[in-house]
């Protein structure tokens, strides 16, 4: 038997969900010892594939754990490692696919699929500001020559959403009292839409609520808008009165600036 | 014409050119505030290069700040070097960036495969112990220590199971791989004292069939006693019989830089550090046999 095809064998016997044992490809495979049946040395690594991977998809979202239950979150998180096995070579992209995965499937969560989906991706953005890629901050150089391309964009770790639920709170209500209230309780009683930013300062991640026109500003400066155009775009809809909007975007260009989340980037010459 | 030796972990390194690394630590998260504050003297440390081969955040700002104090090595888990497909081009650059970063004088992964078709295990299978893995391996290995351009060395890892469609010994198999690969060997003493109870060999055979040139570092760690076999938890003090596979190997390797690895029911740091440096004890006689 070729390499290839062992490999091939031996991941799809470990890689079954718990419960299908695998005992005939075992047997084919791998030899017994005095003590061990071919299938029982497979067991051994099967649970401790199965052990490592629902452990560190229940390590990162925690949130959606409490939602779900630990044992709902556990079956969602064996049909979801089916679906969407690892194709990283680190743990840390496990869950990347979670919360597009959950929203596919409505049957899993019933009434909670869309509070459990807006905290998959809140606790996803949670990973990528933890140590996702910083780019160089803007400088005012970059504005003094600025060249017909350049546009204002935003750091790659910073993840802007909007939410149907206010799950920024209730995670971080769930490391402060966990177990005293359900997660899917308290959220259905706050439910109201937010806008969250997901940043990192200093190491820490934070959660910061944005204006409705703040997060659409920013949502348009990260799809490669200019300025102007971003604005108008922000704008369109907006309850503040025009004789404020330079006292807001002087408040909050100065924030992001603050918060290092404003960067440069270009455009293809075609699109300006 | 005189041929040059080939040298343990690389083609460039002398043997004993790292032995003043002497004992070091696995650089562990819950470790990391205590280091940064009191600044213990620990010799170097070990870390695992796949939580640093991020694109920023807490991970590398918390690195820099170790390497403005300590020596560091890295020891990865996840390059896969017997997986039957190649290596990954993304992989290997994110860990030549963190080579730069670190400057670790060697780098080390394992003897193992992991993944198949673009899908990971996240763990550390067993080879077949075959002709064909040892050439396709040897290959990888080969490849990956000329992109990286440091010293590679790999760790025998401990197992479970064993193939039918093995051909030679768990330690002819590693000196087939070393030897094509003029690469380095990563001694783990607790896995080879795992495997030789879980496959029923003795530890001295393998450990007496290691060229002890190749040798690059030693590992140790504690493992968990189950009915039928030992598992490799690395959440124990290291036991009797792997400190006495240790003093052989010592004996036999003369200096070499050594590691305790403690992953899981991690103590406090100066527990572990403790732990490590029982290993000095042995230093005499390894110095001795190096003479």
């Amino acid at each position: 038997m070729r390499l290839l095809e062992l490999q091939r064998r031996m991941a799809a016997a470990l890689l079954a969900p718990p419960g299908k044992r695998g005992r005939k490809e075992a047997v084919r495979l791998i030899k017994p010892n005095d003590r061990l049946s071919a299938s029982e040395r497979l067991a051994i690594y099967r649970r401790s594939y199965w052990a490592r991977l629902l452990d560190s998809l229940a390590e990162d979202f925690p949130g959606v754990t409490a939602i779900a239950g630990r044992r709902r979150f556990r079956r969602l998180a064996v049909q979801y490692l089916r679906d969407c096995p690892s194709r990283s070579f680190t743990l840390r992209d496990l869950g990347a696919q979670l919360p597009d995965w959950l929203q596919r499937h409505p049957e899993i969560l019933g009434a909670h699929q869309d509070l459990a989906v807006d905290m998959a991706r809140l606790e996803w953005a949670h990973i990528v500001a933890f140590d996702g890629a910083q780019s160089p901050l803007l400088d005012p150089e970059h504005l003094l020559e600025p060249g017909p391309g350049m546009r204002i964009g935003l750091q790659p770790y910073l993840t802007l959403l909007e939410l149907a639920y206010p799950v920024d709170e209730v995670r971080v209500a769930l490391q402060s009292d966990a177990g005293q209230q359900p997660a899917r309780r308290k959220a259905a009683r706050l439910a109201n839409p937010v806008f969250v930013a997901v940043h990192r300062s200093e190491g820490t991640v934070y959660y910061r609520r944005l204006e409705p026109e703040e997060f659409h500003l920013l949502q348009a400066l990260r799809r490669g808008r200019a300025i102007s155009s971003a604005v108008r775009f922000a704008f369109r809809h907006s309850r503040h009165a025009p004789a404020d909007l330079p006292r807001l975007l002087e408040t909050w260009f100065a924030a992001w600036a603050r918060l290092g989340w404003l960067t440069v980037t270009s455009i293809d010459r075609h699109q300006v | 014409m005189r041929i040059p030796a080939i040298f343990p972990a690389s083609r460039m390194t002398p043997r004993f050119a790292n032995s003043h690394y002497g004992i070091g630590v696995g650089l562990r998260t819950p470790h990391i505030g205590h280091i940064l504050e009191h600044k213990p003297v620990v010799s170097w440390f070990e870390i695992i290069s796949e939580n640093y081969m991020v694109g920023g955040g807490r991970p590398l700002a918390v690195l820099d700040r170790i390497l403005e104090q300590y020596k560091v090595v890295q020891h990865g888990v996840s390059l896969y070097l017997g997986s039957a497909e190649p290596l990954q081009r993304d992989h290997l650059r994110r860990l030549k960036s963190l080579i730069r970063r670190t400057g670790t004088p060697w780098v080390t992964d394992h003897l193992c495969w992991g993944s198949v078709d673009g899908r990971y295990t996240h763990d550390l299978l067993p080879m077949p112990y075959t002709f064909e893995a040892a050439r396709w391996t040897a290959r990888k290995i080969r490849q990956a220590q000329d992109y990286l351009e440091v010293p590679l060395a790999v760790e025998n890892v401990s197992s479970y199971a064993e193939f039918h469609v093995s051909e030679m010994t768990e330690w002819e198999f590693l000196n087939e791989v070393v030897e094509r690969a003029g690469c380095g060997v990563l001694l783990d003493v607790n896995n080879i004292y795992v495997s030789s109870r879980n496959h029923g060999f003795d530890p001295l055979t393998y450990l007496n069939a290691i060229p002890p040139e190749r040798v690059a570092q030693i590992h140790l760690a504690g493992h968990s006693k189950f009915e039928k076999y030992i598992l490799d938890t690395h959440d124990h003090p290291v036991t009797g019989p792997v400190w006495k596979l240790y003093q052989q190997a010592i004996e036999r390797c003369g200096p070499t830089p050594t590691l305790l690895e403690w992953d899981d029911h991690i103590p406090s740091f100066e527990e572990v550090h403790r732990e490590a440096l029982k290993a000095q004890a042995y230093l005499p006689v390894a110095e001795a046999a190096a003479t």
